[in-house]
């Protein structure tokens, strides 16, 4: 493992990259307030970054990542468009004994910018493969915007579509859930139960209502159970094709020309499809190699749920190693964190500590 | 000397005390009543050391004893990669206590984890807040939850009356151990079908990082056969 110095040394020359293509170094605190964290990824982030106490402000955490601060700093009133770029630690608890690190420095490079997202999209992934151009690293696309486009043109209940999509990011629930809908996996017993009582107009329970969740909510919720029950199931070549794009794993040309034998028949998808040909040209005239860049339609579903377009990463060799690098489209995110207003944003950080790693062991 | 930590109090303690006694080692406490201080007889080259059963878990793991009994769910929810810390060498046939998720009873549309993951994305949409879960358990609870794909929950912390969280409006579920689920059913509330989390029991650990120089490991080869565990179970 690099020292801390060697990755410091590994920063800088990043950094001073970044605000030569044009950024603006910006400052994040190492103490966030976790309210927002906790907010937008959920307990799954407890696990993962250092919680501790402040007496006057509540639950703190060490920085997990600088995206959250960088968007929130942007979104209170910094100038259209905007690049940024930042170099610090962030700091992950490891839950498992491995050689994975707790704290490691990230620089990072954000570009805010309304006028081409396809461009955007490729400036950040072309300046990255240019720097970890010498390190010969296997890069990674793809795209969640596609995904979520084809949850969304499922011919189906909406309320089905907004579970499916809210699980896009845990695809073994997500499987589930498309198996339920899909009317390949039977129904659970205790829901059985409770559709043939609710039929029957029987009594659900006697029991006093305890807690914040009204009478309301339940009633909504046994008439989405009601109209789902009587919804038909998705259909077997629906799925089918939704699974065929999920499982899909190919060199960008070919992808891209899967994906439009798909929309023909997922006309949902063929807008997504549209913008990754178009971000394809654009990595094509800033003389990236598309025709050896691998595409992999879930690429991006196991990371933190923020992604909603283009992502990439960088892989070193060992699958189980973490990337080098890695990125993408958060344009949801900003409206989250904008309080109601938006921009398109992309953006990825790089661990200079494991180019510095790899830097030594080429050398030596 | 071999150090065996066992619970300090109560009916734990009298049952570890039973446990020990009928495969031939006796195990009692000495001086006054108040005093944490024990003896041995029966077994060479072993010494008892009185101690609270929720720190059990991190003696163990800081090795300070060899040997120590506490339940199954506080070694899996006090220590990280718990297997790789301490190994397990006997389940002990007491201490039987089931950690599990329950809602209020007054929720006809929840049985299952879908449903409260379907329950909790709503409750965030209409109360600008995750659904809030209330335990002690916090590794065993959120582990489980997300190996179930289980969103839109956050845990808060109860270290006791867990049950009366819901009615209180401090939790809106809980994930607590429970053994016949009285106290459940008296606070309005039901288990889950698929919504149980752990079986816990007590159990005789053994510490990786402990010295098992200077004898400790003979000594504990020879209680192998008496207690009935593996001798290459560490």
């Amino acid at each position: 493992m690099a020292l801390k110095g060697a990755a410091r040394a590994e920063a800088d020359r990043l950094m001073a990259a970044f605000r030569a293509a044009g950024a603006v170094p910006v400052e994040a605190d190492i103490l966030q307030p976790a309210e927002v964290l906790l907010d937008l990824y959920g307990e799954d982030i407890r696990a993962r970054a250092y919680v501790t106490a402040d007496p006057l402000r509540g639950e703190m955490m060490l920085r997990p990542d600088f995206t959250v601060p960088v968007v929130q700093m942007h979104m209170s009133g910094g100038a259209e468009p905007a690049r940024y770029c930042y170099m610090g630690e962030v700091f992950r608890k490891q839950e498992h004994l491995t050689e994975r690190k707790s704290e490691y420095f990230q620089v990072g490079y954000e570009v805010f910018d309304r006028a081409n997202p396809a461009l955007a999209d490729a400036e950040v992934f072309a300046l990255f493969a240019d720097l970890l151009a010498p390190l010969r690293l296997r890069a990674v696309t793809g795209d969640i915007a596609i995904l979520m486009a084809a949850v969304q043109g499922l011919r189906t209940l909406e309320s089905r579509k907004s579970a499916l999509l809210r699980h896009i990011w845990r695809p073994r629930r997500f499987t589930q859930l498309l198996d339920r809908f899909g009317g390949r996996a039977p129904v659970p017993e205790t829901r059985a139960r409770l559709l043939a009582a609710l039929a029957a107009g029987e009594t659900l329970t006697t029991a006093p209502r305890i807690g914040l969740r009204s009478d309301a909510e339940i009633a909504a919720r046994l008439a989405a159970l009601e109209a789902d029950a009587q919804a038909a199931p998705i259909a077997a070549e629906e799925v089918a094709r939704l699974e065929d794009l999920l499982n899909l794993s190919a060199k960008s040309p070919a992808a891209l020309a899967h994906l439009r034998d798909l929309a023909r028949e997922m006309p949902a998808i063929a807008s997504a499809t549209d913008r990754m040909e178009a971000r394809l040209d654009a990595l094509g005239a800033k003389g990236v190699d598309v025709d050896t860049l691998d595409f992999e339609a879930s690429h991006g579903r196991t990371t933190l749920e923020y992604y909603d377009g283009f992502v990439f990463s960088f892989h070193g060799r060992g699958p189980d190693l973490p990337p080098i690098a890695s990125g993408g489209r958060y344009d949801a995110l900003t409206q989250v964190l904008g309080q109601g207003r938006s921009i398109p944003a992309v953006g990825g950080v790089i661990r200079p500590g494991l180019v510095a790693d790899l830097t030594e062991g080429a050398s030596c | 000397m071999l150090k065996l930590g066992i619970p300090s109090k109560g009916r734990l303690m009298e049952q570890c005390f039973d446990w020990f006694a009928s495969r031939g080692i006796t195990l009692r406490r000495t001086g006054s009543d108040r005093e944490y201080a024990g003896a041995v007889e029966g077994a060479d080259g072993l010494a008892l050391v009185l101690l609270s059963a929720g720190e059990i878990p991190r003696e163990l793991a800081a090795g300070r004893i060899h040997l120590g009994v506490t339940g199954s769910d506080l070694v899996r929810d006090k220590l990280a990669d718990w297997d790789r810390q301490v190994a397990e060498l006997a389940p002990m046939g007491f201490g039987h206590a089931d950690l599990i998720i329950a809602v209020p009873a007054s929720w006809p549309d929840v049985d299952t984890l879908d449903d409260l993951d379907a329950a909790a994305a709503a409750f965030r949409r209409s109360h600008g807040h995750r659904l809030r879960i209330a335990t002690k358990y916090h590794r065993l609870v959120r582990e489980f939850l997300t190996r179930n794909g289980v969103a839109d929950y956050q845990l808060v912390d109860s270290q006791g009356a867990t049950e009366g969280t819901v009615k209180n409006l401090t939790a809106e579920a809980i994930a607590d151990i429970t053994s016949t689920g009285e106290t459940l059913r008296a606070n309005h509330l039901k288990i889950l079908a698929d919504g149980l989390v752990h079986q816990s029991q007590a159990t005789l650990y053994a510490a990786r990082a402990a010295d098992w120089e200077n004898g400790a490991a003979e000594t504990l080869a020879g209680l192998a056969p008496r207690l009935g565990f593996d001798p290459k179970a560490l």
